[in-house]
């Protein structure tokens, strides 16, 4: 099957593991990759931060360059950047009132899929063949979870990783409190809602906390790392890329 | 409004955080109707359908609201009632304190009603030299304590039951020994006290939770039944309406009364719901006014992407389950509206001209849970992010830093080049701030992440020069 990959800003530049981890993972289940260089950002956070000119200039350029891609499916390693697309692309031509671009929009909002739904989902897989000797838990990251409706994918794919102890976590629907810049205009907040998250993170015994959202992770590992808890987050596909043999 | 605290969010919220009592009673008391209402809510297998109804009649209903509202007004009139339009606070409390006025009483009972608490009848009528009673027992402890509502339907939900007791024993000159801080004991002295209020004072005042325009019926939904002695034992009741609360027909009624009392209370039905038409001789009371209010909501109808806000039946399940409003509570928001509903509608009804205004869309971390429970749909989160939009439009002109920094990170999107670029001279620029891989303080408006945060170190290859060099251009 071939797929874009639309990597993310934030992963591009700050978490390349997870995207070489996407690539490594999706190759190894059958996928031909292309990675359009002209992508960068698909302007969520001009968006949640209210420059909605400049974010209608992202998402055209963003349709711009994976209309030129003839993939049957976007995939991407973000829950949040998917729901962007998915979610607010359209929402954001419709109160430009431009409905060309809108309609263009809602093409590319219905073949972009967030990774783990893409496995499960449309190469109906549950068992990627990884290895992954931890104790995990899973933090479902807001706009999976609820925009998105991610489900359980996440978990199935989880549940069937070898060597890995899925460990229950506790309020795991509540939202950890990054909220992009919410996080900085709303510290006090923030961080409270940070304390609580980590609370039931480190109740759960595990030793690495996952999600299919390196914002967040930034945001509780940011918090983990800070009070030396020794719990360290990594991205759901790099536990799946790993196997046996690599591990 | 005139609840309306002009602090900033963010300035009230760190105040509200800074206190650990608070925070206890917020999240206990919001942890436990959390977990009811996802039980109730659980029995009914067509509930998502039901919330699909209930956002169809609202949208049906703001569709039609000039021909739905002079039909109520004839259907009122009808039936022996009077019909009053106010288009803002000013008008509204003018309305209210002649009708008082004109029946020479000096006390009115009233029912808990948000919308009076938007106009600031009680202060209006004061002035006037009428004291006005509340009578729901939150209500009453609220204003005992001169204190404001923190919460839609629990405006004392920040305070506990010891709290309560110092309060009562201070505001009916009780000895400490004959009062303990059951919850039993409390409510008995709360109703010793409104019995005889009910009884004697001749004028109540309510709000309304649904006024249907077929037939001029208006319906209070509450649960503790002293609603219900106000608007059946006075001899005139006053019912005061934001225009946004009419429904077309009475059966819409039955989408609403499934809806409301499992998102609010938590619970199959409400103990009271009271629904009157007119004035009926020699039953209930015998003069019947309705004043219908604007106060903005005009305005905020005409705004395609905010006008969701109107649909809003005030049940309060949005601020149950908001992270946010569970940390920092009600009066962070500075407003009668609090949680998110307030974050969405405060705004729009007063205008984004202030600084207090301008900080409710961004008190959101806009992780959706609002929307999840909303029981008429409304999107609050894309209501907040098109609300955001609207702020960043009303500061242009002046210089800011935040702007500045985006509009510049948005040109460098726009480049695959430039980012290319930038995402290298991020590698640079890190250098001083980056220790063993992570960067654990920064300067300016960064530091409300690094206080708490590290941040990761900018990684020597991308993931855009890992693909160049191990798959070849793309
Ligand atoms: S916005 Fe929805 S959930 Fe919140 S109070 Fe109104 S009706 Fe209830």
């Amino acid at each position: 099957m071939k797929i874009s990959l639309f990597v993310t800003c934030l992963n591009d530049t700050l978490y390349p593991q997870t995207g070489i981890a996407t690539v490594t993972l999706l190759e190894r289940l059958g996928c031909e990759i292309s990675f359009p260089f002209e992508q960068t950002c698909c302007g969520q956070m001009h968006l949640n931060s209210g420059y909605q000119t400049e974010t209608l200039e992202l998402v055209r350029r963003f349709l711009d360059v994976f209309e030129k891609e003839d993939a049957e499916y976007i995939v991407s390693p973000s829950g949040s950047c998917v729901a962007m697309i998915r979610e607010y692309f359209p929402k954001v031509c419709e109160w430009a009132h431009d409905t060309a671009l809108e309609t263009r929009a809602k093409v590319i909002a219905s073949k972009t899929l967030e990774l783990s739904e893409f496995i499960v989902n449309i190469l109906k897989l549950e068992d990627v063949g990884a290895y992954y000797p931890h104790r995990v838990t899973y933090h479902s990251s807001c706009h999976g979870l609820r925009t998105l409706g991610l489900g359980d994918a996440p978990y199935k794919l989880l549940k069937n990783v070898r060597g890995l102890e899925l460990m229950p976590l506790e309020n795991s629907e509540s939202c950890c409190g990054f909220g992009g810049t919410f996080a900085i205009k709303n510290p006090e907040t923030s961080t409270a809602m940070l304390s609580d998250k980590m609370r039931c993170i480190l109740n759960t015994k595990a030793n690495t906390c996952t999600g299919g959202d390196n914002s967040c992770l930034m945001h509780i590992g940011g918090g983990l790392s800070r009070m030396n808890t020794g719990v360290r987050t990594v991205h759901l596909a790099e536990i799946l890329a790993q196997t046996e043999g690599r591990a | 409004m005139p609840f309306l605290n002009p602090t900033t969010y963010q300035k009230a919220a760190k105040t509200a955080l800074e206190n650990p009592q608070l925070r206890r009673n917020l999240g206990k008391a919001t942890t436990a109707i959390r977990e009811k209402r996802l039980r109730v809510v659980a029995e009914l297998p067509d509930w998502q359908q039901l919330r699909d109804a209930g956002a169809a009649i609202k949208t049906n209903a703001m569709q039609r609201l000039p021909e739905l509202l002079l039909q109520l007004e004839e259907s009122v009139q009808k039936a022996g009632g009077k019909v009053h339009w106010a288009s803002d606070a000013v008008e509204a409390n003018q309305i209210v304190s002649s009708i008082v006025k004109s029946h020479n009483a000096k006390e009115v009972i009233k029912i808990k009603s948000i919308t009076t608490d938007e106009i600031g009848l009680n202060d209006a009528l004061l002035e006037s030299g009428v004291v006005a009673i509340e009578t729901d027992l939150a209500e009453l402890i609220v204003q005992l304590a001169h204190d404001h509502p923190s919460h839609i339907l629990v405006p004392a939900i920040h305070k506990n039951r010891s709290e309560i007791r110092e309060l009562f024993l201070k505001s009916f000159n009780i000895k400490p020994e004959d009062l303990t801080d059951e919850p039993r004991a409390l409510a008995e002295v709360a109703r010793r006290y409104l019995r005889q209020k009910f009884l004697t004072v001749p004028v109540a005042i309510s709000g309304a939770n649904f006024a249907i325009a077929e037939t001029g019926t208006v319906s209070v939904v509450e649960s503790e039944g002293n609603g219900r002695m106000c608007l059946t034992l006075p001899k005139v009741l006053i019912s005061i309406m934001g225009i946004e609360k009419v429904l077309p027909e009475l059966r819409d009624l039955e989408v609403m009364l499934q809806l409301l009392p499992r998102s609010s209370t938590a619970e199959r039905m409400n103990p009271y719901t009271s629904l009157w038409t007119g004035v009926h001789a020699d039953d209930g009371p015998q003069e019947f006014h309705l004043v219908l209010l604007d106060n903005g909501r005009t305005k905020v109808l005409g705004d395609e992407v905010g006008r969701q806000a109107l649909h809003c039946i005030r049940c309060s399940a949005c601020l149950n389950v908001c992270p946010v409003y569970e940390r920092a509570g009600g009066h962070a928001y500075g407003s009668v509206y609090p949680g998110p509903i307030g974050a969405i509608l405060t705004p729009q009804l007063i205008g984004l001209e202030t600084a207090h205004a301008q900080s409710l869309p961004f008190a959101s971390s806009l992780c959706g849970a609002c929307y999840e429970v909303c029981p008429v749909k409304i999107n609050i989160p894309e209501i907040l992010v098109y609300l955001r939009g609207e702020v960043v439009k009303e500061k242009t002109g002046f210089f800011n830093l935040e702007g500045a920094a985006l509009k510049s990170m948005a040109w460098v999107f726009m480049d695959a080049k430039r980012y290319e670029l930038a995402q290298q001279a991020a590698r640079v620029g890190q250098i001083p701030f980056a220790k063993n891989n992570k960067i654990s303080s920064l300067a300016g408006f960064m530091t409300g992440w690094t206080n708490s945060r590290d941040l990761p170190s900018v990684p020597k290859q991308s993931f855009r020069d890992w693909w160049r060099e191990n798959k070849g251009k793309s």
